[in-house]
């Protein structure tokens, strides 16, 4: 922490810290968007916006919580945008293999096998402060296939409520409700496997 | 006497809207005796934590300076 404050636009201006903060930016606006061209227009909007900022911040911690927040309403932006001329069946192809992969869980009486019986996970904040975590977390979120994953993280990262998802994408409460389902699914399922029960045979 | 599978349903849109009462119950009623759903609510929970964390500003790179 730093004891002055200072302006946005200085501190942006250290090249160190701007270099790790743009591709801090970037992992995660491909993430969400999933198409690098785009990403990179919504990161140099938020750089644009964040130089010209007026703003204070004590630290480089609080700056790059105000510039995330930032580059959050621009993929809102990019994804609107995308919405109006994308075609709302591309939604549909993700499910039906999906459901397939997750029924496997569970046995003709639709209880857990007890091979795949959810774990206990523990503490989440000693999980979190480990910095390997992170990156097992990303790798899983890629796995999940794309427009499961949109939906997701519209949801989870972008704070929508889910009734304005619906809206948004023009689907059905049940349906919004299925894909956020199968999100949370695929995502718990990939952790387990890879993170927390890592002697596990990975798929 | 709720399934697995259907208590998995709910406890993820649980995450997303508040249960109805109707559902509320056998669901409490199914974790009291379910370890694996237990766990599942936990992981629920888990997850959200998780998300919020990250997208205030993804916790790996750069930030270890
Ligand atoms: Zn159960």
């Amino acid at each position: 922490m730093s004891a002055n404050d200072s302006p946005a636009g200085d501190a942006l201006r250290d090249p160190s810290f701007l270099a790790d903060l743009r591709r801090d930016l970037l992992r995660f606006a491909e993430l969400q968007l999933r198409d690098q061209a785009a990403a990179e227009d919504a990161v140099q909007e938020t750089l644009a916006a964040a130089l010209s900022g007026q703003d204070r911040f004590a630290g480089q911690a609080a700056l790059k919580t105000w510039v995330f927040a930032i580059l959050k309403n621009k993929i809102v932006d990019t994804l609107r945008r995308r919405q109006r001329t994308a075609t709302i069946t591309s939604l549909v192809p993700d499910d039906d293999e999906q459901e397939d992969d997750f029924a496997v869980l569970f046995n003709p009486g639709r209880h857990w096998n007890p091979a795949d019986r959810p774990q206990h996970w523990g503490d989440p904040e000693a999980t979190f402060a480990q910095q390997q975590f992170w990156v097992v977390f990303e790798v899983c979120l890629t796995r999940l296939p794309e427009n499961t994953a949109r939906v997701f993280m519209m949801r989870e990262f972008l704070g929508l409520e889910t009734p304005d998802i619906c809206l948004e994408l023009a689907l059905t409460p049940s349906h919004c409700h299925v894909i956020l389902h199968r999100a949370r699914m695929g995502l718990r399922l990939c952790l387990e496997q890879r993170w927390f029960t890592p002697e596990n045979p990975i798929c | 006497m709720l399934t697995c599978q259907q208590a998995t349903r709910l406890l993820s849109e649980a995450q997303d809207r508040k249960l109805r009462l109707k559902e509320q119950w056998p669901l409490k009623l199914h974790l009291l005796i379910c370890s694996g759903c237990d766990h599942f609510r936990q992981q629920m929970d888990f997850l959200r934590q998780a998300c919020r964390r990250y997208s205030v500003a993804p916790p790996n790179a750069g930030d270890a300076e």
